[in-house]
């Protein structure tokens, strides 16, 4: 049986780029109250600008489309993030994954999975053609405060 | 993202200011390429010290600045990266590439 989460947040909203900052923001914002390092706090911003930039740009090249954020807090200080569209998903997603690939142009580096994997414990990534995609993420934040029930 | 560039004698600063992520990196490539067309420079040097954050779409553009560079045969000096923006480039091996005071 899953534990049950101790705290959550969903956010939605349309496929634009100037809800990148938004996200995070909001994200960064729910995640204070495990009282994080500010290097911490850094690492879930990126984490987080990262996955959205992908649905933003991958998953709706040529329209707007629904992303949903979800935020949960887990028992031992765990960060769950899922970051979820249903756009057109990604075809190979091992591929994907490698650092350096991409097929977003010259705006995009290619090294948007490389850094959600080192900035977070854990990723996981499913995809399906057609249907969307689904990026999971996990974060230990080191224990600085007991945390309150 | 705000940009300044600044240029004198074929050597040309931009100092970058704001959130460099997708959204940001849109315009600073479109400012960047404006930049180096007028300058033609020798030398680029890019200021981050006042990049409150940084994401991947920085890489690209740091990456795009290399090119031009390359091609002009000058040099690229990408200065004043905060601990955050650092991070970014050190998880994506980027100091290999570019040239990072």
């Amino acid at each position: 049986m899953r534990t049950k989460a101790d705290n959550e947040i969903t956010l939605e909203f349309p496929s634009r780029s100037s809800n990148e900052g938004f996200a995070r923001s909001a994200v960064a914002c729910f995640a204070a109250q495990l009282d994080p390092t500010l290097n911490e706090l850094e690492d879930i911003k990126t984490a987080v600008s990262e996955a959205v930039t992908n649905a933003i740009v991958h998953a709706y090249p040529d329209s707007i489309g629904k992303v949903w954020v979800k935020a949960r807090i887990f028992p031992g200080n765990v960060l769950e993030l899922t970051i979820k569209d249903h756009g057109r998903g990604i075809p190979d997603v091992e591929r994907a994954r490698e650092p350096m690939f991409t097929t977003g142009g010259e705006e995009r580096s290619g090294m948007g999975f490389t850094i959600m994997e080192s900035f977070t414990d854990q990723l996981a990534v499913r995809s399906a053609s057609g249907k969307g995609t689904t990026v999971t993420m996990k974060k230990k934040l080191a224990a600085r405060m007991k945390a309150s029930k | 993202m705000e940009i300044q560039a600044k240029s004198a004698d074929r050597n040309l600063l931009l100092e970058l200011r704001g959130e460099l992520d997708h959204h940001g990196a849109k315009d600073a490539l479109r400012e960047l390429e404006l930049a180096v067309d007028a300058a033609l420079p020798r030398r680029l040097v890019m200021d981050l010290s006042g990049v409150t954050f940084m994401d991947s779409s920085g890489i690209a553009l740091l990456l795009r600045a290399q090119q031009r560079m390359q091609l002009l045969e000058g040099s690229l000096l990408v200065c004043g990266v905060p601990p955050q923006a650092k991070r970014v480039l050190d998880a994506a091996g980027i100091s290999r590439l570019v040239t990072i005071k």
